[in-house]
């Protein structure tokens, strides 16, 4: 590093300016946003904590290559409408990225102030000025190009496809994107609470990418309604799939199928995508239980075990068999969990579900688990611990295990090349598949990973595209 | 948007909608089904397709007012637009020249049964049709299944018309006098149950149509799992049919129960 860097003109601010967040015991009744953004001043001083370091490290460990330190300057001068335009070139979901993303593993990282102190907060002045374009009104759409008469089908509306189809509308093609649900955003929409990401801001995003001239068709199961090769035949001339990994994982243990045992995909659905947690006012039923389990260590068990406490559980514990260090949810979403009075239960392996003589789940036996010599993925792998067995007494069990590539699409496209667990081979340069024209990135390609990564391989095949066409 | 081009009443709490749906009529096979969902906060609901016209651009729907849902979409009426209709879901009806079949329907389920039984009739097969229902009123398509069946025979649990009885004693009877080569099953799930248990003493594979609870219907949730063989498989994408020897009624019969209460709770608000 260059020795200016080490001495800044600046003295440094240690920490993060503080972001103002609901209570607890006031959040975990609602289903609203937890943290609640931050307030003009607010976003300046932070801004204002960035020492604008010339080799700009910070801009590596974003997957978009965002041009960090250059909004930040327009945020600390108060450009807000240009520091806006700024990120924009770059990604196109802003307000989502801002909320979603493990910075502390990306962007944040890589932060110079991060060496001795607190990274700056790259997330929350992403998130601030997304929301503040959005709320005052300054979402400007960049004119069209002239259509350049090429057209390309998007299969998913997840944050993959609507990276490319904004790319490419950008660019002039004619694009229309493919959705199998009613809405649009994938996993944005069924998949993450409104409490972490409002509902209203995916819908704007999904709003912006339209703006631009990409058509969405909503209700349309490509491989059932048009397989890949109909596409073609229906005069596109290139198609991306980007329909990530949409199928639940289950145990197989005894007693899977009772009634109150969900995937974490159906409970997920049933609460964001369908609304249950407004019914009767919304159609969809889901169980308000009194003592829940999720079975889990990740990002998704979490926003099930905090969704579960906001239905008005009385306890919701997190079944893990491995301890608190390896569990691969973000640090945030545990200590907001934790907050929210969930009880964590480590080093423990569901064995069997009981139910009783409706066929309703009543509990599940577990074992206690020690941790061994680390496996293959570098973790302590986990042991059974002999004659530990005890039974959690519960009315609901959420498994959250993780998802695999959903094989409706795959199946009906011949010469489409799969890997042993059935995800979609794709160059990870130019996102190519093994047939001519056929693109695809994000889960369905990678399993499930990140929104930026997905974003980051929908921006990379959306240059490919491109180019094929040209 | 969809528009209902067409509206009948079948009889008690029985409806048909003939939809435009262009798309989807032109890749409907016998055996499929759709999701529809009416207005933003309406649930996800699948029906299968009873008929489809692909030079129209039409496909037609039978329901059964049972719950909030069907009792909504029974009060639309032809020119009122469906705001969400997805499809052609599930795997088509495994159709070839099998020989003998027995195709049974009951209540609602006759209308599910027709499509299957015009393609089975088309691809050559012999086709003896038992239709079952409550009483007269609740009897539907017999008409059009008459055109597709050598055979017809009729049942009423009451009597008031055709055999005094359930579709199973006929059933029997027809399974001990000739050869017959398959059955297909489709009805309320108990009768697909008692249809099931008369056949296996015979051997004769059976074909049922599973009518699990479901929600994306492409397999994306897991709600809809039943139990084939003793492995649990997803309706909406491994199915809606299945060898009804191996399926676990019981099992989906307790997973039709899930939401008992909340759906009587969705009752008062319609
Ligand atoms: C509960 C949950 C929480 C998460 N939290 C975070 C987080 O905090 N931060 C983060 O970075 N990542 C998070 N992730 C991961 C992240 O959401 C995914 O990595 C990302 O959404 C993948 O994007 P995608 O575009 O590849 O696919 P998806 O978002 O899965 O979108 C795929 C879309 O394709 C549609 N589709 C599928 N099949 C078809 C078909 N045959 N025809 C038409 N459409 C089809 C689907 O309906 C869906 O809308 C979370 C995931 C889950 C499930
Ligand atoms: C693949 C498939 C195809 C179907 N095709 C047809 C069809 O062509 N015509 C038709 O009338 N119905 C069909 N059904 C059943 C239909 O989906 C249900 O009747 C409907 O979901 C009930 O919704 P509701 O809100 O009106 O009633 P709810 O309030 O949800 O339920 C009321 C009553 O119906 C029972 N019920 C709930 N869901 C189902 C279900 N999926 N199947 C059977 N009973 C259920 C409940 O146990 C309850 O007793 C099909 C189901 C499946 C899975
Ligand atoms: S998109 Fe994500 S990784 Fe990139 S700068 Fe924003 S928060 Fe950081
Ligand atoms: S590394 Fe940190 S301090 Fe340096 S420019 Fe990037 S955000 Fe600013
Ligand atoms: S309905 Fe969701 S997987 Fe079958």
């Amino acid at each position: 590093m260059e020795d200016k860097e080490k001495k800044p003109k600046r003295k440094i601010v240690p920490n993060k300016t503080k972001m103002p967040e609901q209570p607890p015991l006031e959040r975990v009744k609602n289903f609203k946003e937890v943290p609640l953004g931050y307030s003009e001043d607010q976003a300046v001083e932070e801004a204002t904590r960035c020492i604008q370091c010339k080799n700009r490290p910070c801009i590596e460990g974003c997957p978009v290559e965002i041009d960090i330190p250059d909004f930040i300057a327009l945020i600390a001068e108060r450009k807000f409408v240009e520091a806006a335009r700024k990120m924009k070139e770059k990604n196109a979901l802003p307000a989502v990225c801002g909320r979603v993303c493990p910075q502390e593993v990306q962007c944040e990282s890589k932060c110079t102030l991060g060496k001795k102190n607190e990274p700056v907060a790259i997330g929350r002045l992403e998130r601030f000025i997304a929301d503040w374009e959005r709320e005052n009104k300054m979402v400007q759409t960049p004119s069209r190009p002239a259509p350049r008469g090429k057209k390309v089908a998007v299969v998913g509306s997840g944050p993959a496809g609507l990276t490319v189809a904004a790319d490419l509308a950008k660019l002039g093609f004619g694009v229309t994107i493919f959705e199998a649900l009613h809405k649009a955003g994938g996993v944005l929409v069924y998949g993450i609470p409104e409490f972490r990401l409002p509902k209203a801001i995916v819908q704007a995003e999904v709003d912006y990418v339209k703006s631009l001239g990409a058509e969405l068709v909503t209700n349309a199961v490509i491989g059932n309604l048009y397989t890949i090769p109909e596409l073609f035949n229906n005069g596109y001339d290139a198609v991306f799939i980007g329909i990530g990994a949409g199928g639940p994982m289950f145990m197989d243990i005894p007693g899977e199928n009772l009634n109150g045992v969900y995937s974490a995909n159906e409970f997920l659905t049933r609460s964001n995508l369908m609304k249950a947690y407004l019914f009767p006012e919304y159609d969809t039923p889901i169980k308000r239980s009194r003592n829940v389990a999720v079975v889990g260590g990740g990002n998704v068990a979490m926003d099930s075990a905090r969704t579960a406490l906001r239905l008005g559980a009385d306890a919701v514990y997190l079944v893990y068999r491995r301890s608190r260090e390896e569990m691969p949810a973000r640090a945030e979403e545990v200590h907001h969990a934790e907050e929210e009075g969930l009880i964590f239960k480590f080093l423990t392996n569901p064995i069997r579900i009981v139910g009783d003589e409706k066929g309703n789940v009543k509990g599940m036996e577990c074992l206690r688990m020690e941790l061994g010599e680390p496996d293959a993925s570098g973790r302590r792998r986990p042991i059974a611990v002999k004659g530990s067995e005890f039974i959690i007494d519960i009315d609901t069990l959420i498994m959250s295990l993780g998802t695999n590539a959903n094989p409706l699409l795959p199946q009906s496209t011949p010469g489409l090349a799969l890997n042993k667990w059935g995800y979609i081979v794709a160059d990870e340069e130019n996102a190519a598949t093994s047939l001519q024209g056929v693109y695809a990135g994000g889960d369905i390609v990678t399993g499930g990973a990140t929104v930026i990564l997905a974003m980051g391989a929908g921006r990379k095949a959306a240059r490919e595209i491109a180019k094929y066409l040209s | 948007m969809f528009k209902i081009v067409e509206k009948k009443v079948l009889g008690q709490d029985i409806k048909l909608f003939k939809i435009e749906a262009p798309d989807i009529s032109k890749k409907a096979k016998p055996g499929m089904f759709v999701i529809v969902k009416i207005g933003e906060k309406g649930e996800r609901i699948p029906l299968t397709i009873n008929d489809f016209d692909p030079q129209k651009g039409t496909v037609t729907i039978v329901f059964q007012e049972v719950g909030k849902t069907t009792m909504m979409l029974g009060r639309l009426k032809g020119g009122d637009v469906i705001e969400d209709l997805v499809g052609p879901l599930g795997k088509p009806t495994e159709i070839e020249n099998f020989g003998k079949v027995v195709c049974v329907g009951g209540g609602v389920g006759t209308a599910v049964i027709y499509p299957v039984t015009r393609g089975l009739f088309q691809a050559g097969n012999q086709i003896i049709g038992i239709v079952g229902a409550r009483n007269k009123d609740l009897l539907i398509f017999e008409e059009e299944m008459k055109d597709f069946c050598h055979r017809l025979i009729i049942t009423t649990d009451d009597g008031s018309k055709g055999h005094h009885g359930l579709v199973t004693d006929v059933l029997k009877q027809i399974l001990a006098e000739e050869k017959i080569d398959r059955v297909i099953a489709i009805g309320p799930t108990i009768m697909m149950k008692f249809v099931v248990k008369t056949t296996q003493p015979f051997g004769i594979p059976t074909i049922v149509s599973l009518n699990s609870i479901m929600i994306d219907a492409t397999g994306m949730c897991g709600v809809c799992r039943v139990n084939v063989g003793n492995e649990t498989k997803f309706a909406c994408v491994h199915g809606p049919e299945f060898d009804g020897h191996k399926v676990d009624f019981d099992l989906l019969m307790s997973r039709l129960n899930q939401y008992k209460e909340e759906e009587k709770i969705a009752l008062t608000t319609l």
